[in-house]
């Protein structure tokens, strides 16, 4: 067949992809998709697993190991047939969070960390090169062996060229197929038809040619099965590492692959659909391989030696002559390759926009503080370049490898690869505890092993690791040979990488979530994510339709009340130019709504009881967390009232106290006022009632006359003193009283306030006891005052001593700084129960007041000596009346500020 | 103990599908276990392995997966369909 | 007859003051400073006029008037009851007592007198 004559016919069968897509999409858009959600075109999707790999490479895989290429299918298989444990749930938690790939779920799953999405949509671009340059090299190799004739030949016998210009062609195609338009939500109805019809042609022409070969060149199974035993050779002996190790690994790829995440969560609409393909989908892999190793048997027996296996699909009918059939098998190979590259790229390029491209412009709008506008066209130019960036590096991968390796063993790095995010997936899924640090970390660690011990090495020694790293280790450190790391020498090179890649990578993933404390987005999120059951109320899917206008305004009424919630939805109805109260669910609308709803129960809560009530989509963490947010601060405010109201009742507390305290202030006011009174008034009476005798009485002997006015002018001094004293103890207690501090001898202060006193009741002896000695001692103080004080004692002893023959002993001490006198008098002393009383005010022990004290006299003693920074106090059981006045020998002015302090605050109680 | 007091005995379907749900769970490893068998008939005397014989069983497992998947998935749709507490793995 | 006043004052100048004015208009004046020792006076031989200062040591002016109000030959005995301290409160309290005439002091002595007369008068 003509070279040229190839060309059109993939281009014809490109275009009819097209239309189907494009059919597909435009009955989607208009509500018509039903059948285009059927189960069957899911399970069909699914077969995007079976790529060139499986198409050209199964029949090699089989030629060279036997049985060992089915692992590749049956590790899939039982986990479709294990559906209920896995893939149930998987489905269920990406549908209801809108995860939009593998990327997407284990970053949102781990907190939403980008991080994460970065590490992940690496990986996969790594280990999705190996796979892609796998299909650029099968449609490469079916040219190169299918165009005969001379003309195309140099072009043909150049299969760089064609897999350059297969990567082109199909970037360009995957391009218009998948990045047409932005849809919302990722999924795409028109590929995944197409995906559909491709799955249809691959199966029925690798049928077509396993039909021809078991009935045609062979005579019916029976004779296929003795050809089989016929063939085999030693090396198809069943391996158990690699036959357990394979079925593993198969079964890892067909959760992490990409493309698989895909078309398996992403694309699906309904759970029902995944328990259509529960058995559907092995039943098509069981189709698949099916034949595969008939055809290798007679592509053994019957193809000249040296031909390459993986071609046998298609060399097989070439050789005999069915051309029809040879070009339905290379239609099927090129389905083949065409489906996966076409998904596997949209995937990746789905994650390189949303992990690592849209963050990083956001980042720098932000920076540069601009808005971010409109992100679609952003958006869909991102996808383009990263569908194109994702072609060439497979297409790179191709060239710098050659193109020789075999179709499995290229596949299988691939899946080593993207194993690596099995144990962050399934900790998502199970595992609460699995926390962010302990994923990136077993991630890398992972893909850095993977990387070292698989992927460099497949480019061949000397390309990344030289051959002297290959044979002796890196640094020439013989246990870090990438083949047999450790001294871990008997596994094969596969099984070697995924056991320590895997092993380390879920070591390090389990010890980094023990030791790592996640952050509470993880935790809301791992709660959400493994608990999926749990959550009550139906499930969402944005499918279902959004609430109507009906149903949002009984909310809207609820929260604004009604008349305001009715007039504000008739007043957006009217913008959008409708009559009535039922405006169309826009998302201008929406965004109206939720800011009027803000006004009244803030924006997080506004926002989540939109979203669910509107249902395109879940509660996102984000909004939960937002409300727990705004919860919190509530309570911090109700708190802070509390503590105000708190506040307040001790402010009452405070004030009822004061109220007390002025209530018993005021009554003891009363009670001074009352004495005072009666301290003035008693005098008054006296004067008053004599001068009236005296000016009414004419016949009055001059004797009574003199004596008359000699009562009136004692009352007088008596009335005068009364007022002085009242106005020195209202300085004392104040604070205010000047002193006049200077150094003195206390002698001559004791005996000028001796004579002072010998006035009082002159007639009485007194005796008084002194010791010379210790009075000579020099003090600085205030002498007057001091002076004034024993004044008063002295002359209290004279006037109430009642001893025949009254003694009064005065004794001086100095005591650390402190000098102490005591006066000790011989009479009858103070009653216990008086000697408490004796310093306050008005206090008087007898009322026989001959010298006319107001019972000030020890109340101003006390305030003075609190003044001079001393005391003065009544000594009990000295053998009569005791007082001991004390002071310090040297007052300095801040002693007698303290005191004075004190004595206010004394006088405030 | 703390559990909320539910039921002693289910309705026969709701039993019925909790059993079909364990054995969901179950086939899977049962499947693995036959197809890891071929492993276990090594003859050292053949200088060649069986393929033919082993490839035969190896499809007849696999078929039988295929069919036993067919016919769970028609029970455990309804249990798909059923309310929260028949299908709650953590329940029972 | 000369009528009879006992003066229970504890201010010795307030007391010869009363002493003198009463005297000057014919009474027969008894004075002391204590009222609690003149109790049984008064209980026994009654005057026909007490005049009672309210502050006292020990027995104070309302005391001494509680008892004499309870006791059967004091019951009606005419009681001039004078203060210093002048607080309307004392004044209730010495009427609920059932004292005959309340005055603050310092008072006139005519209006001593004229209560003391009026008092007394028949």
């Amino acid at each position: 067949m003509s070279f040229n004559m190839l060309v059109l016919t993939c281009l014809a069968y490109v275009i009819l992809l097209f239309v189907v897509a494009s059919a597909a999409e435009r009955a989607a858009s208009e509500g018509r998709a039903g059948w285009l959600r059927s189960p069957v075109i899911y399970t069909l999707s699914l077969s995007v697993y079976c790529t060139a790999w499986t198409f050209y490479g199964a029949v090699g895989f089989a030629a060279r190991s036997g049985l060992e290429f089915m692992t590749i299918y049956l590790g899939p298989t039982l986990v479709f047939v294990g559906w209920w444990v896995l893939l149930r749930k998987l489905v269920r938690i990406g549908r209801e969070n809108r995860v939009t790939s593998i990327a997407d779920m284990i970053s949102a799953r781990y907190g939403k960390s980008n991080l994460l999405g970065v590490i992940v949509t690496l990986l996969c671009i790594a280990a999705g090169a190996p796979y892609i340059a796998l299909q650029l090299q099968s449609i490469a190799q079916s040219f190169t062996v299918f165009v005969s004739d001379p003309e195309g030949a140099s072009l043909a016998g150049n299969p760089t060229l064609i897999a350059f210009w297969v990567a082109i062609g199909l970037a360009f195609f995957t391009i218009v197929f998948g990045t047409r338009t932005l849809d919302a939500n990722e999924q795409h109805p028109g590929v995944v038809t197409a995906i559909a019809v491709e799955a249809v042609v691959k199966l029925a022409a690798l049928l077509a040619v396993g039909v021809f070969v078991v009935w045609f060149v062979a005579a019916g199974p029976s004779d296929i099965l003795t050809r089989i035993d016929a063939q085999a050779l030693p090396e198809w002996e069943i391996q158990p590492g690699r036959w357990t190790g394979l079925i593993l690994l198969s079964a890892i790829a067909i959760i992490c692959l990409p493309r698989m995440f895909q078309v398996t969560v992403v694309e699906n609409t309904d759970d029902q659909h995944l328990a259509t393909a529960s058995w559907a989908f092995p039943l098509y892999l069981f189709l698949i391989s099916l034949f595969v190793l008939p055809i290798a048997v007679i592509g053994m027996e019957l193809m000249p030696a040296g031909s390459n296996p993986d071609m046998f699909v298609l060399t097989l009918p070439l050789y005999l002559g069915q051309d029809g059939l040879a070009l339905l098998s290379f239609l099927g190979g090129f389905s083949a390759a065409t489906s996966m590259v076409i998904v596997a790229s949209l995937a990746l390029a789905t994650m390189v926009s949303n992990h690592i491209v849209v963050p990083l412009w956001l980042k720098v709008r932000a920076a540069r503080n601009l808005d971010s506008g409109d992100m679609r066209l952003l958006v869909l130019s991102v996808r383009r370049l990263s569908i194109s960036l994702v072609l060439g590096l497979g297409y790179l991968y191709y060239v710098i490898t050659g193109g020789s390796g075999a179709l499995a063993a290229i596949g299988l790095i691939a899946f080593v690869g993207v194993a690596q995010m099995l144990p962050a997936l399934l900790g998502a899924l199970f595992w609460r505890g699995a926390s962010r640090t302990g994923a990136a970390l077993g991630l890398v660690i992972g893909m850095g092993l993977w990387f070292y011990t698989l992927f460099l090495p497949s480019f061949g020694p000397g390309v990344f690791l030289s051959a002297q790293v290959m044979e002796g280790g890196l640094f020439g450190q013989s246990w870090l040979r990438p083949y047999s790391l450790f001294g871990l020498t008997t596994l094969d090179p596969l099984l070697h990488a995924l056991f320590w890649s895997l092993l380390l990578n879920v070591l390090v993933f389990c010890l980094g979530s023990f030791l790592s404390f996640p952050s509470p987005m993880e935790r809301v999120q791992g709660a959400l994510f493994v608990n999926i059951y749990d959550r009550t109320g139906p499930a969402r899917s944005w499918t279902r339709p959004v609430a109507e206008a009906e149903d949002l305004l009984p909310i809207a009424q609820r929260i604004l009340g009604v008349s305001e919630g009715q007039n504000f939805f008739r007043a957006q109805a009217a913008v959008q130019g409708k009559q009535g109260f039922l405006p169309d669910i826009t998302a201008e609308f929406l965004e109206a709504l939720e800011l009027k709803l803000s006004g009244s129960v803030g924006a997080a809560t506004a926002h989540a009881m939109l979203a669910q009530s509107v249902g395109t989509a879940v509660v996102s963490v984000e909004d939960l967390m937002a409300v727990a947010s705004e919860t919190a601060q509530i309570m911090e405010y109700s708190a802070q009232l509390e503590a105000k109201s708190e506040e307040l009742s001790r402010t009452a507390r405070k004030l009822r106290d004061a109220n007390e305290m002025l209530q018993k202030l005021s009554v003891q006011k009363d009670a001074f006022l009352s004495q005072i009174s009666h301290e003035l008034r008693t005098p008054m009476t006296s004067i008053r009632a004599f001068s009236e005798i005296m000016m009414d009485s004419d016949a009055m002997s001059p004797e009574e006359r003199t004596h008359f006015a000699q009562i009136i002018h004692d009352e007088s001094i008596r009335l005068t003193r009364l007022l002085d004293d009242l106005l020195d103890l209202s300085v004392l207690e104040h604070g205010q009283v000047q002193l006049n501090i200077g150094p003195v001898q206390l002698r001559e202060l004791l005996d000028k306030a001796i004579r002072s006193s010998e006035s009082v009741q002159a007639s009485r002896k007194f005796r008084i006891l002194r010791s010379r000695d210790p009075e000579g001692i020099e003090i600085v103080t205030d002498a007057g005052r001091l002076t004034q004080v024993f004044i008063n004692i002295l002359s209290n002893a004279r006037k109430y001593c009642i001893a025949d023959d009254p003694q009064m002993q005065i004794k001086v001490r100095e005591r650390k700084g402190m000098v102490e006198v005591d006066f000790i008098d011989n009479g009858a002393g103070i009653p216990r129960d008086k000697q408490a009383l004796i310093f306050e005010k008005f206090s008087r022990l007898t009322d026989s007041m001959q010298a006319g004290g107001a019972g000030l006299g020890l109340a101003i003693c006390r305030e003075i000596m609190h003044n001079l920074g001393g005391d003065i106090a009544y000594v009990p059981g000295q053998g009569g009346a005791a007082f001991r006045v004390s002071f310090p020998r040297v007052l300095t002015p801040r002693d007698a500020s303290r005191k004075a302090a004190r004595s206010q605050a004394e006088a405030a109680e | 103990m703390s559990r909320p007091p539910r039921p002693q005995f289910l309705a026969r379907d709701s039993y019925r599908i909790r059993r079909l749900m364990d054995a969901a769970r179950f086939l899977p490893v049962f499947g693995f276990v036959l197809i890891l068998l071929p492993l276990m008939r090594h003859s050292p005397e053949a200088e060649t392995p069986p393929t033919a014989s082993e490839g035969v069983y190896l499809f007849l497992v696999w078929f039988g997966l295929v069919f036993v998947a067919f016919l769970m998935s028609l029970g455990l749709r309804r249990a798909l369909d059923a309310p929260k507490e028949h299908v709650t793995p953590s329940e029972d | 007859m000369e009528k009879r006043v006992l003066v229970i004052e504890d201010e010795p100048n307030i007391s010869e003051a009363l002493r003198f004015i009463l005297t000057r208009d014919g009474w027969k004046v008894d004075v002391s400073a204590d009222g609690k020792s003149m109790l049984g006076v008064l209980q026994a031989d009654p005057p026909d006029l007490l005049i009672l200062d309210l502050m006292l040591p020990d027995l104070s002016g309302f005391d001494i008037l509680k008892v004499l109000r309870a006791g059967d030959g004091t019951r009606e005995l005419p009681v001039l009851m004078l203060t210093a301290k002048g607080q309307a409160a004392d004044r209730v309290e010495a009427e609920r007592l059932g004292v005959t005439r309340f005055m603050t002091k310092p008072f006139a002595n005519a209006e001593v007198i004229a209560a003391v007369r009026e008092m007394t008068a028949p």
